[in-house]
């Protein structure tokens, strides 16, 4: 058993890994192939990781270590925050997965694409289970390698341009948590994440040079979180194909970001020392300002994935918000809003992917009437929305409803007004698009139709987004039984408070 | 003072001789006549330091024994690339600088110095 | 067995003689039998390769005098753990550019007759220098290494080639005057040129200061250190890919060794702060111009040349790092600079032989010629994409290690200057390598002017990438192999 226990995390690796091994080597036009084996080993990880969850739920370890260099290891351990991104990337990879092979039927080069699609899904699920700075700081990278080719995948001027951009930023930004990690790692050593109270004999001499740290590892991790003033490569990035700002947005690229931060604040300086440090403050001042920043850009946007984009630069702080609020429950409405945006938000990519890739719908105005002749895609896309405002009794009614009560622990009654505010924008920048889409009639032709089978859209573009959707319906149904996201974050935020 | 002491000095004279040929000229037999000028000189050196005082020693000599076999495989080696520039340029010294005439194609026009290699 | 490797003859010699018989036989052997010599000589070289390995971990660092006369007349062969690590290193990649090499030569049939005896040359050249124990000795690999890479450049016989063979030539030759010129103030001083004998009685003299500055000179010079690099790229960028790998991964870092044992091992009192802080800032400006340079580059090979010039500087920082910064700070230093010029050795190598495919394939040498390489060229993109995660010093690679030891030996020393150096060096090798890259991604209007490279040649590429990649997991025991040859450190 204890060998199963060290493997078992490698294996969830090794799934996409050896996937993306396969479809490299798999012939560009074998394309059944290719399809089985990623559906058979999204199927496998998911598996996986829910043996996995089961676990970790009853206090089980599953740790593999090894000795790289002399003083630092390289660790990959799954614990109850790290199952939580793990459960989701796996979760949304199967159905991205699935769209991706109906989004992408008949074009050229897709085997580049699905073998890097693979690797990216082995970063994330690497970021996840990293079980100290250094082990992350390689997948955090790892990513950056294998979403460049999905950004640049069209290869036209525009992509290319998007793609130049998005390396400046995330290299850059790699760059200075490189130098935020050596500089832990020189002060303090290898830190796991594991460990608790760490820092805390570094105390009080090192207080500032604790604090530059901190400044230097949430600066590089928050232009992947995309958070103001570093947000300008995610909207640029909208040119990649649908499958790829899905995961782009929903899950990989921003929820690595974002999980970073949560690992820096809870599993590096620890909330309480955070806290003590004064931390906490300028990072949720600074979410709250990415919050209002995103989702004003967003009501100017014409476009509808690059209003999505904004969207999502918004939505992501909340996370960092939540954290930066000392205590439980803001806790809980920050982690729990990764998994509930991460439904949400791919579950409205999907449905934009879909009005572009049938209709050729791209702007907002086009969308008058798409209600009647998309009626499925139109469903889910309005229950993402009204999640992504906050409507009970969707999935983002609950992070929210945590998030107020954490502020109000926390006597920070500003965040409230931040809550309140960016909930009326997203109400004033979704709202619109919906009323387009059902009450609208439609004038005159669609820019570009395509009539793939009976209903909507092909099957493998349509049942994705449902299901997507009704799972951030049924996260805010059943949020109170043992098996919603919240059970698994109030576990998760009574482990991290309660060590 | 001893009677090495001439033997070195004049190994110096050669070398600092020989060291500036190879740098102010451009035509390349010149130089490689020149670099055979320094590299007697250090010979020269090499024997003539080492043996102050002390009578004969017989490692600087199986050195520059080596020596001057490498110099004149160097020579040899520099001869027969010299010879094929030749005849595929007709220039007698190497073009100012290889990098622009790389991208730009054949041809160089500068460093042209007069006279045959042989 | 056992008894044999720690008592029997040292098979160190024959690291030498087998490379040089080869060289002779299949000079006079002609061309037909030439394939079955190569692979009857690299077989047997790497067996002994891998014999001397096993001795080495049965007996330690060793010397070996051959034909038996002692110091100061004969010649002694050492080996260390480092030696040993180039060793290795050497016998690798050349046996892979062989393999390349015996497919891509058939695409230059005139090349073929003095191909394999130069190759064999170069080889033996390259094991001398790292086994030799003395200045003398050195010397002499010095200039049959330089002789046979100026060979290999111009066996093209094109005018490009030529003339970066010539300027190679003159370069090489002025290098070695100053070393031998070193060399004879030296013996003309101490009386002996053995490097472990002259480390105890080394004094401080003019003479002596005189002489290491002139051989610094004439390495700097064959390390193609800035600003005395201006050989370099033309030279890697015309010769034939299998001899750019050779000479870019192996032949350019001779120079920097012998730099390595003269300093550190010979004379690591006469260092002074300052000189070592110059070093650093030779290889800090090679860092910044060589990367600079690539990025203006609009053919494949010169990028990857300049390239060459950029990484090599890195090594320099070795120095600085070295000098007066306290026992780990050193010990890092030492881990991470000899794991550079590893895993650069690895990744270049890899990476000029996948040029050399892309050009093949291409049909041409600049970079949107790659238009459309990424849908017919994936196997060849391979090789270069993973030699380049390397190169650009991105996890998991070993190129990423190798920058975090250089990088925290700078952090423990307080030289903050050199992690700027590096952290914008690296960001300045990403620009240039995703200049490459993006050209991969833009479809071609012509598909069909791609010819597919023979497999073999892609394999030998993606081999040695891969290698590059896997050192970054697998660095625990190249860096074991490293710290027993710390100088003055404890084995």
């Amino acid at each position: 058993m204890m060998d199963l226990h060290f493997w078992l995390p490698v294996l969830v690796l090794f799934t996409s890994l050896g996937a993306a091994a396969i479809i490299f080597w798999l012939d560009e036009n074998n394309s059944r192939m290719r399809s089985s084996i990623n559906l058979a080993a999204a199927g496998i990880k998911i598996l996986l990781v829910i043996w996995i969850l089961v676990g970790v739920s009853q206090g089980e370890v599953y740790e593999t270590r090894f000795t790289l260099l002399t003083g630092i290891d390289f660790v990959l351990r799954a614990d109850a925050l790290g199952v939580m991104f793990a459960g989701l990337s796996s979760l949304l990879w199967l159905f991205t997965t699935l769209y991706a092979i109906g989004y992408l039927e008949g074009t050229p080069n897709r085997r580049r694409f699905f073998g890097f699609f693979s690797l990216c899904v082995a970063s994330t699920l690497g970021i996840a289970f990293a079980g100290n700075l250094f082990t992350f700081l390689i997948f955090y990278e790892l990513l950056t390698l294998s979403t460049y080719p999905l950004v640049v995948h069209k290869g036209t001027d525009k992509a290319l341009r998007a793609g130049r951009l998005y390396l400046i930023y995330t290299l850059g930004g790699g760059v200075v948590l490189l130098a935020g990690v050596l500089w832990m790692h020189s002060l303090a050593g290898d830190l796991s994440f594991a460990a608790t109270g760490q820092l805390d004999a570094l105390l009080p001499e090192q207080a500032s040079t604790l604090k530059w740290i901190f400044l230097l590892l949430i600066g590089g991790l928050a232009v992947k979180a995309a958070m103001v003033p570093l947000h300008g490569w995610l909207p640029e990035a909208m040119v990649a194909p649908a499958p790829v700002s899905a995961l782009l947005h929903a899950v990989a690229v921003v929820k690595a970001g974002a999980f970073g931060i949560v690992r820096v604040v809870y599993d590096v300086y620890g909330i309480t020392l955070s806290y003590q440090l004064g931390l906490l403050l300028p990072l949720g001042i600074a979410a709250a300002i990415t919050i209002l920043y995103g989702s004003l850009r967003a009501l100017a946007q014409q476009d509808i994935k690059r209003r999505l984009a904004f969207s999502t630069v918004s939505q992501v702080s909340y996370i960092a918000l939540g954290i930066s609020l000392f205590g439980p429950a803001g806790t809980i409405g920050g982690l729990v809003h990764l998994l509930h945006q991460g439904l949400m938000k791919v579950t409205l990519f999907f449905c934009a992917g879909n009005y572009a890739e049938t209709l050729g719908i791209h702007k907002i105005q086009q969308l008058n009437g798409a209600g009647r002749r998309m009626p499925g895609t139109s469903l889910a896309f309005t229950i993402g929305a009204l999640g992504m405002i906050g409507l009970p009794p969707i999935a983002g009614f609950i992070s929210k409803w945590y998030l107020a009560t954490g502020a109000l622990h926390a006597d920070m009654d500003w965040v409230l007004l931040v809550l309140i505010l960016s909930s009326l924008m997203n109400a004033g920048y979704f709202l619109p698009l919906l009323y387009r889409i059902w009450f609208c009639p439609q004038q005159g032709e669609w820019p570009q139709e395509r009539v793939l089978g009976r209903w909507d859209t092909s099957l493998w573009l349509l049942i994705p987004p449902l299901v997507t959707a009704s799972l951030s319906l049924l996260a805010g149904l059943l949020a109170a039984s043992d098996f919603s996201p919240l059970a698994w974050v109030q576990l998760v935020t009574t482990r991290e408070y309660l060590p | 003072m001893n009677t090495f002491l001439p033997y070195t000095l004049a190994g110096g004279a050669l070398v600092i001789l020989g060291l500036t040929g190879f740098i102010l000229h451009r035509h390349l037999i010149r130089r490689l006549l020149a670099f055979n000028l320094t590299g007697s000189g250090c010979f020269l050196v090499m024997t003539g330091l080492a043996q102050q005082g002390q009578g004969v020693d017989a490692v600087p000599q199986a050195l520059v024994l080596t020596g001057i076999v490498v110099a004149v495989s160097a020579t040899a080696l520099a001869l027969v690339l010299i010879r094929r520039w030749y005849h595929l340029t007709g220039l007698t010294g190497l073009p100012e600088d290889i990098e622009p005439e790389l991208q730009q194609g054949d041809n160089p026009a500068e460093g042209k110095t007069q006279g045959a290699p042989h | 067995m056992l008894s044999w490797l720690t008592e029997g003859p040292s098979l160190l010699p024959w690291l030498v003689i087998l490379p040089l018989l080869w060289s002779i036989l299949s000079l006079t052997a002609g061309q037909r039998l030439q394939p079955l010599i190569a692979t009857t000589a690299v077989g047997l070289i790497l067996l002994a390769t891998l014999l001397v390995l096993l001795q080495w971990l049965q007996r330690g660092d060793h010397f070996y005098s051959l034909g038996d006369w002692a110091v100061p007349l004969g010649i002694r062969l050492r080996l260390d753990g480092l030696a040993l690590l180039l060793l290795l290193l050497t016998s690798g990649i050349t046996s892979v550019c062989t393999l390349h090499a015996g497919r891509y030569l058939q695409e230059y049939p005139r090349a073929k007759t003095y191909f394999w005896p130069l190759l064999a040359f170069c080889w033996a050249a390259m094991n001398v220098i790292w086994l030799s124990a003395d200045l003398f000795n050195l010397y002499v690999g010095l200039e049959l290494l330089g002789f046979s890479a100026v060979g290999l450049v111009a066996l093209t016989g094109e005018k490009k080639a030529l003339a970066a063979s010539l300027r190679y030539l003159y370069a090489a030759l002025l290098g070695s005057l100053a070393w031998l010129l070193g060399v004879a103030l030296i013996y003309g001083h101490q009386g002996q040129l053995d490097i472990s004998s002259l480390a105890l009685t080394f004094t401080d003299s003019i003479s002596g200061q005189a002489a290491l500055a002139l051989m610094t000179l004439g390495l700097l010079l064959k390390m193609a250190a800035f600003p005395l690099h201006s050989w370099l790229p033309p030279a890697h960028a015309s010769a034939l890919p299998p001899v750019s790998a050779l000479l870019s991964g192996l032949v350019a870092k001779a120079a920097f060794y012998i730099l390595v044992r003269l300093w550190l091992e010979m004379a690591p009192d006469n260092l002074t702060f300052s000189a070592a802080q110059l070093l650093g800032a030779l290889g800090a400006a090679a860092v910044f111009w060589g990367g600079w340079m690539a990025c203006r580059q609009q053919q494949l090979k010169m990028l990857v040349a300049y390239s060459t010039v950029a990484q090599l500087g890195y090594l320099l920082l070795l120095f600085p790092l070295t000098t007066g910064t306290g026992e780990e700070a050193t010990r890092l230093a030492w881990e991470g600079g000899w794991l550079q010029l590893t895993s650069h050795a690895l990744a270049k190598a890899a990476m000029f032989l996948a040029a050399g495919n892309l050009v093949l394939a291409m049909g041409r040498p600049d970079l949107p010629g790659l238009h459309g390489a990424g849908r017919y060229l994936p196997f060849s993109l391979l090789g270069f994409g993973l030699a380049g995660v390397s190169l650009m010093g991105l996890p998991p690679s070993g190129g990423f290690m190798a920058k975090w030891l250089l990088l925290q030996s700078a952090l423990l020393s307080g030289q903050w200057w050199w992690i700027l150096v590096l952290l914008s060096g690296s960001a300045l090798s990403a620009v240039y390598i995703f200049k490459v890259y993006q050209q991969c991604y833009v479809e071609s209007d012509n598909p069909d002017r791609f010819r597919q490279p023979a497999l073999v040649l892609d394999l030998s590429a993606l081999a040695l990438a891969l290698l590059a990649l896997a050192l970054g997991i697998l660095s625990a025991w190249p860096q074991w192999l490293i710290s027993t040859a710390l100088p003055g450190g404890a084995a």
